[in-house]
């Protein structure tokens, strides 16, 4: 096999695992949604609002979307640091967010709804700083750019998702 | 994928990056975490049999039978036969040098390492292991007060499962951008061996059942240390003390455990079906019957598996017509996995059996099948699960599914597969020795149990002294304590035979068996890279067996096609 053979070969395969954990991803989130429809049929459900600064964490992830999707294109490295940048912005928004929802007693273990809020914004975290850690490497090795960006997409569309479910409270 | 051999003990062993040496870690381990498994199982025929004889307090009881189904399902064949022959097999049999990611795949078995380790050390922490089933349900699960196991033993049990979790999947990805994407020229999906399929679906299975269980996990975490109530509902007291909970089901757990719990059984009998019809195959020399309807029927299952969850829970009280919708589905599923049983029968029509071990065993996996799945009738239907459901009879049917079916698989698929793991072949009079104390003895003590169940003798019970109508059903628990007894020295013969052989057995040829698949194209044990020359085209069908115009019995899938 030719080392181009090779190199297409790994660059599919990095594709197909993206997929994969999209999908795997997806699934795990499924179970949450499912958790939480179930969940909220208790008597003491008790809906919290979303505090207001998620409106403006929402704008960040999505203009980090398009500002990667022009880094692709364009093949810009700045592009590519200021979607970096974005990202942390959004993740200290939400710490913010969680902040006031601590701070007004809503983030305690017998506001159900609230414990939703938490969760979900730390599991979604915690996928977000994975496609950070991702898109620090594809930095540095462009082949890896197209699953990054793959993943970057779902991942925001995942907090819009997010964002929609912890809504309906 | 690094191209030369690594030279170090340490590199070539120990961190290895080579499918094979992972596969052999993983069914070692497998095999030492069986023995502790093998161990408990003796722990609770001993109670079970002779009940007064103060062996064990009702609690550690429960710790016994949690441990030993947890250590069993997930430690020993999700390790052994799933992720063990699993990476062996995929890269050899489609023709690869390695898996997809090299590096991925020893992390995850050295992710698995510390989550066997924890398992071992809850066993030895303030209140002993975990008490609360293998399937952790709350509120036993959640409440640290609950029985003396829901304390540390409780929270180490998580943990393991948590790394075993990220280890399954990350070993499961492997697998399926292997098969998607690393397969000899001319192995399209049609021409791979069925066990590829099986192990492929198995893989796609897992990973997406998985995150059900994190995520029931992640709740049942919250509710055991910030003192939230996912799964506990209002008015639970323990001793005299009320406990501050309010609003929430453990009904949510069991289904988010279960949405895992089905499909897991398929993710192991599954790799199980497909060594299976490798042996049946090679051993009787002939194609496999219905290729073709055994790979639609497993995709039918694949889909199914993951909608008939429910079929666990009969017992929970749940709505009539939800449960009605879960026996159709359930009792669905046995259309293909009868034509998949029906296909590994057939292809026995007309073959010319030669009996080695692997063979041996092969059958005895036929037979298991076949009476796991007759039981399996009774309890996928509400109306006679809701009877049985709470006695030996679920007892003796998973432990024909998911115990007999898939260890004769990992026997079957190990003294088969040896010459790729070792170079050398196992003793065949040990191997006929250690079959004929494991087959039998593992039927009879499941059928027993069955009868037992029918009867109405209940599971979980440490004693079951008190009741007077079981008492000729206790009478069956001593023939079965014996058997089982048989069945646990067979293991040593084996064990014996695997250690030594590995070391001292006699050399074996590139292809023992005359078989077809390109594993065997392959030097008796491959070294770093599987083929010394260029890769093999896959230029036929992957069991062409049968008696040929040149006076040959089998073409192997690697040679070119003739003109």
């Amino acid at each position: 096999m030719t080392n181009h053979e090779l190199i297409l070969r790994r660059d599919r395969s990095n594709r197909l695992i993206t997929v994969l954990i999209v999908a795997i991803t997806t699934m795990l989130f499924a179970a949450f949604t499912g958790a939480y429809l179930i969940r909220r049929t208790g008597a003491d459900w008790s809906p919290v609002r979303l505090p207001g600064i998620l409106v403006a964490t929402t704008a960040v992830i999505v203009l980090s979307s398009v500002v990667l999707e022009a880094a692709r294109r364009r093949d810009s490295s700045r592009l590519l640091l200021s979607t970096l940048g974005l990202a942390v912005l959004f993740l200290v928004g939400q710490l913010v967010a969680w902040r006031q929802l601590a701070d007004a007693g809503l983030a305690s273990a017998d506001v159900i709804h609230g414990m939703f809020i938490s969760i979900l914004c730390a599991v979604h975290a915690v996928h977000l700083i994975g496609g950070i850690i991702a898109l620090t490497f594809a930095i540095r090795r462009p082949a890896l750019l197209s699953a990054v960006t793959m993943w970057w997409h779902f991942v925001g569309i995942v907090w819009l998702y997010v964002y929609v479910l912890l809504s309906i409270g | 994928m690094s191209d030369h051999a690594p030279t170090g003990f340490i590199q070539k062993y120990i961190f290895s990056f080579d499918h094979k040496v992972i596969g052999v870690q993983y069914i070692v381990t497998g095999i030492i975490m069986a023995l502790v498994a093998a161990a408990l199982a003796a722990l609770i025929r001993i109670q079970l049999t002779w009940s007064d004889s103060g062996l064990m307090q009702p609690e550690t009881y429960l710790a016994v039978v949690t441990m030993h189904g947890t250590l069993m399902i997930f430690f020993v064949i999700s390790l052994a036969l799933v992720s063990g022959l699993g990476n062996l097999l995929i890269p050899l049999q489609i023709g690869a040098r390695d898996m997809a990611y090299p590096l991925l795949n020893m992390l995850s078995y050295w992710i698995m390492v510390p989550a066997c380790i924890i398992m071992i050390v809850s066993f030895f922490v303030p209140g002993g292991a975990a008490a609360s089933g293998w399937t952790a349900y709350p509120p036993l699960s959640a409440v640290a007060e609950a029985v003396p196991g829901s304390g540390m033993g409780q929270t180490l049990w998580l943990l393991a499962m948590a790394l075993f979790i990220v280890s399954f999947t990350m070993s499961g990805l492997n697998f399926i951008v292997t098969v998607l994407n690393m397969r000899a020229k001319g192995m399209t999906m049609r021409r791979m061996p069925l066990n590829i399929w099986m192990f492929f679906v198995s893989a796609v299975l897992g990973v997406l059942s998985f995150p059900a269980l994190t995520a029931a996990a992640v709740l049942l975490l919250m509710d055991r240390h910030l003192g939230t109530s996912f799964y506990l509902p209002e008015g639970m007291i323990i001793g005299q003390e009320a406990l501050d909970y309010a609003g929430g089901t453990p009904l949510l757990f069991q289904h988010l455990f279960w949405f895992l719990g089905h499909p897991e059984v398929y993710v192991i009998v599954l790799p199980a079906i497909g060594v299976a019809f490798e042996i049946l195959t090679t051993y009787g020399r002939r194609r496999p019957f219905g290729y073709r309807t055994t790979v639609y029927s497993l995709v039918v299952i694949w889909f199914l598996s993951m909608i008939v969850w429910g079929h666990h829970m009969f017992a929970s009280g749940m709505n009539p017509y939800l449960a009605e919708y879960f026996s159709i589905s359930t009792v669905l599923i046995t259309l293909p996995f009868a034509v998949v049983g029906v296909n590994l029968l057939a292809t026995l029509w007309r073959s010319r059996i030669r009996f080695t071990t692997a063979m041996c065993f092969g059958l005895g996996l036929v037979s298991a099948v076949g009476l796991g799945g007759f039981g399996g009738l009774f309890l996928g239907t509400a109306t006679s699960d809701v009877y049985l459901h709470e006695t030996y009879f679920v007892v003796g049917h998973f432990h024909l599914m998911i115990g007999t079916v898939t260890f004769f698989a990992l026997f079957g698929g190990i003294y088969h597969w040896f010459p790729k793991m070792f170079g050398r072949l196992m003793n065949e009079r040990l191997g006929r020795i250690h079959f004929w104390m494991t087959c039998p003895a593992m039927l009879t003590i499941w059928v027993l149990m069955h009868l037992q169940g029918m009867g109405g003798l209940i599971r979980r019970y440490y004693d079951h002294g008190e009741f007077t109508y079981a008492e000729g059903l206790g009478g069956l628990n001593l023939p079965i304590t014996l058997l089982g007894g048989v069945l646990m020295l067979g293991q040593f013969v084996f064990l014996w035979n695997f250690f030594k052989s590995a070391f001292a057995g006699e050399k074996s040829p590139d292809n023992p068996w005359d078989s077809t698949t390109l594993e065997w194209t392959t030097p008796s044990p491959p070294g770093h890279g599987n083929w010394q020359g260029p890769l093999p085209d896959a230029d036929r069908d992957p069991y062409d067996y049968g008696p040929n115009d040149d006076g040959s019995d089998f073409v192997s899938q690697g040679s070119p096609q003739s003109a």
